[in-house]
């Protein structure tokens, strides 16, 4: 088994080279001019040249390429131009609060979503499947954003119960702060759940051993429980780790509206500031983010599912 | 994801495109009453998106310093904006954004994707690994934070979201091209064609294109929707249409600015939103159910 997570990890490396080079040639070769972008059209020549000069746009595109590659490993982004921070300050100070976020969001997500998933396939073609339903039909109609927006006007501005913007000091001022963002986030991500969870203890409750289960005479609780949804969870948690990403773009505007620090929040300032180190950092983080993610559901499919070997 | 590759015995492919499409509207209508309704509502927000001019009261982008910030009235029914805007009128307006979009980004998607999955599982060998693996990788990306990543390179507007959006779906439409693909190549009537001298352009236009259509279509209703939530999700975080034309997206971040003022932007824009994408998601799964009646849930 360590021997496919170790080939997991190494096939990583390649994928993260290739994520690098395509963010490189996005961010390099398409058109418009960086320096006149940041310095605007009425920049002089020698301001061009020398903001040129200080991020490296005179030198060679392959040694431009390099230093992208060299920076992007180390982390090292340079100065921010708008604040009076180096770059890797700027991330490390808002990271924490994206991960707190988007762990608070799933957790959320999933209290909500296994309990409506689980009675909708028990109670399949009553009235709480049709709910489910419904419940889940909205959750993928209603942008992540407009239900935010609806919850911080409804609950901190007009009612005053939560914080209107920051991100809080302190374990419980936090969670005070984090509670409608990780609200918003986790019910869309409990409309999807919640339908993988129905169909994925369906199919179980068909099984020949969930059968053997009750005719033995298993009280149904525990043939639901102990045999079924054991093993309906794995398509479950594959879902849980895809939502990750789509919870994680989704922070980007979650963010913006409650004005919480976070990585999302720090791209989007960036690049209306065109603070251009930071939104070439920004970008390098949620790059490595959905390669880590997606790594770390690898790992943990050959963990649960040993017949699932490195291909 | 078995089902999405679909593979007949015999070239059955769409012989007459218009009863084709008869025989999918009348799938959808007869299958359930409210799918019947979803379709209503999405043929009135098309017409509303094209008769914008006609139907909205004011002008969506005129300002009036006289009228801010103004609660639901007769004379403007969701009010208007922090800087005098009607906001039913830029609502009704946003609609022609949202749609262009949402449908041309989807459709020149399924072309690119459908055309790079067609050859790359019909020839094989290095273009086809060369695709595969791009299209390995574009897919680990959630498509809203790929339009972000791309937005954030590319300056705002329409033509840098129509890039960030084919971007993230052709990948889509290749994948499901090249596995039916693959596996149409080895059906008996492709052999026999192989056989009959036919030549590579003719195979994959007469016989392997009509059966791998459905799936296609599939895809491509489901996408729309898609496509819209991610347009007014753009829009909203100042990186797709550019204000002052009206988005949905952008008129729940302008409400949002004037947080004090009246809430009826943000109400109305996305319940818009809302209602559209949901009719969209409705109409989508029955076009699935007809076309691709093994995925029925």
């Amino acid at each position: 088994m360590w021997r496919t997570v170790g080939l997991r990890v190494l096939d990583a490396v390649p994928t993260m080279w290739l994520v690098l080079t395509l963010v490189f040639v996005t961010m390099r070769m398409l058109p418009g001019d960086p320096a006149i972008a940041v310095l605007g059209e009425k920049a002089t020549i020698e301001q061009l040249n020398q903001f040129r000069e200080r991020i490296g746009l005179n030198l060679p595109l392959w040694l431009q390429y390099l230093h992208f590659l060299r920076d992007s490993v180390t982390l090292n982004f340079g100065t921010s131009f708008v604040a009076n921070f180096t770059v890797a300050q700027l991330v490390a100070l808002n990271l924490p609060y994206t991960i707190e976020l988007t762990i608070a969001a799933t957790l959320i997500g999933t209290a909500i979503s296994v309990p409506i998933g689980v009675a909708a396939a028990v109670r399949r073609g009553e009235a709480i499947d049709s709910a489910s339903r419904i419940f889940s039909l909205l959750g993928y109609a209603v942008p992540d954003f407009f239900l935010a927006a609806i919850l911080l006007v409804a609950f901190s501005l007009d009612l005053g119960w939560f914080p209107i913007n920051g991100g809080g000091e302190g374990f419980v001022d936090k969670l005070w702060h984090l509670a409608l963002p990780a609200l918003a986030l986790g019910l869309i991500k409990a409309a999807f759940i919640s339908r993988l969870t129905r169909s994925s203890l369906l199919e179980v409750l068909g099984f020949d051993y969930v059968r053997t289960a009750r005719a033995k005479g298993a009280a149904e609780t525990r043939v639901i429980y102990r045999h079924a949804l054991r093993n309906a969870l794995l398509p479950v948690v594959t879902g849980l780790g895809l939502s990750i990403l789509s919870t994680l773009s989704g922070s980007v505007a979650v963010e913006l509206i409650f004005g919480r620090p976070g990585v999302g929040s720090m791209l989007i300032g960036a690049i209306e500031a065109r603070d251009y180190p930071v939104i070439q950092a920004g970008v390098v983080v949620f790059a490595l983010f959905v390669v880590v993610v997606n790594l770390a559901m690898d790992i943990v499919y050959t963990i649960v599912d040993p017949r699932i070997g490195a291909s | 994801m078995a089902s999405d590759v679909a593979v007949p015995i015999a070239n059955r492919g769409w012989d007459r495109a218009e009863q084709s499409v008869l025989w999918l509207l009348w799938g959808i209508i007869r299958r359930q009453p409210f799918t019947l309704a979803c379709l209503v509502v999405l043929i009135a927000i098309v017409l509303v998106a094209i008769f914008a001019g006609q139907i909205a009261p004011y002008d969506p982008v005129a300002q009036s310093i006289l009228s801010v910030n103004q609660l639901p009235s007769a004379k403007h029914w969701l009010g208007t904006d922090q800087l005098g805007r009607d906001v039913l009128s830029r609502i009704i307006f946003g609609a022609r954004a949202s749609l262009v979009l949402g449908v041309s980004a989807p459709v020149l998607a399924a072309l690119i994707g459908t055309f790079l999955g067609l050859v790359g599982g019909y020839f094989g060998g290095w273009p086809d690994r060369a695709i595969g693996r791009v299209i390995d990788l574009l897919l680990a990306f959630p498509a809203l934070l790929l339009g972000i990543i791309v937005a954030a390179a590319l300056s705002s507007g329409f033509w840098s979201m129509l890039t960030v959006l084919i971007i993230a779906f052709a990948p889509r439409f290749a994948r499901i091209a090249r596995a039916s693909t693959l596996a149409l190549r080895q059906a008996p009537f492709v052999e026999a064609a192989i056989a009959a001298g036919l030549g590579h352009g003719v195979i994959l236009h007469r016989h392997i294109l009509p059966n791998i259509i459905g799936p296609i279509v599939v895809v491509l209703t489901l996408w729309i929707a898609t496509a819209i939530r991610l347009e007014a999700t753009l829009s909203f975080l100042g990186l797709g249409t550019r204000p002052p034309q009206p988005s949905w997206g952008n008129i729940i971040r302008d409400g949002l600015n004037a947080m004090f003022g009246s809430p009826w932007p943000i109400i109305g824009a996305g319940l818009a939103i809302t209602v559209t994408v949901l009719a969209m998601n409705m109409v989508g799964d029955a076009v699935r159910d007809v076309l691709d009646p093994d995925t029925r849930e």
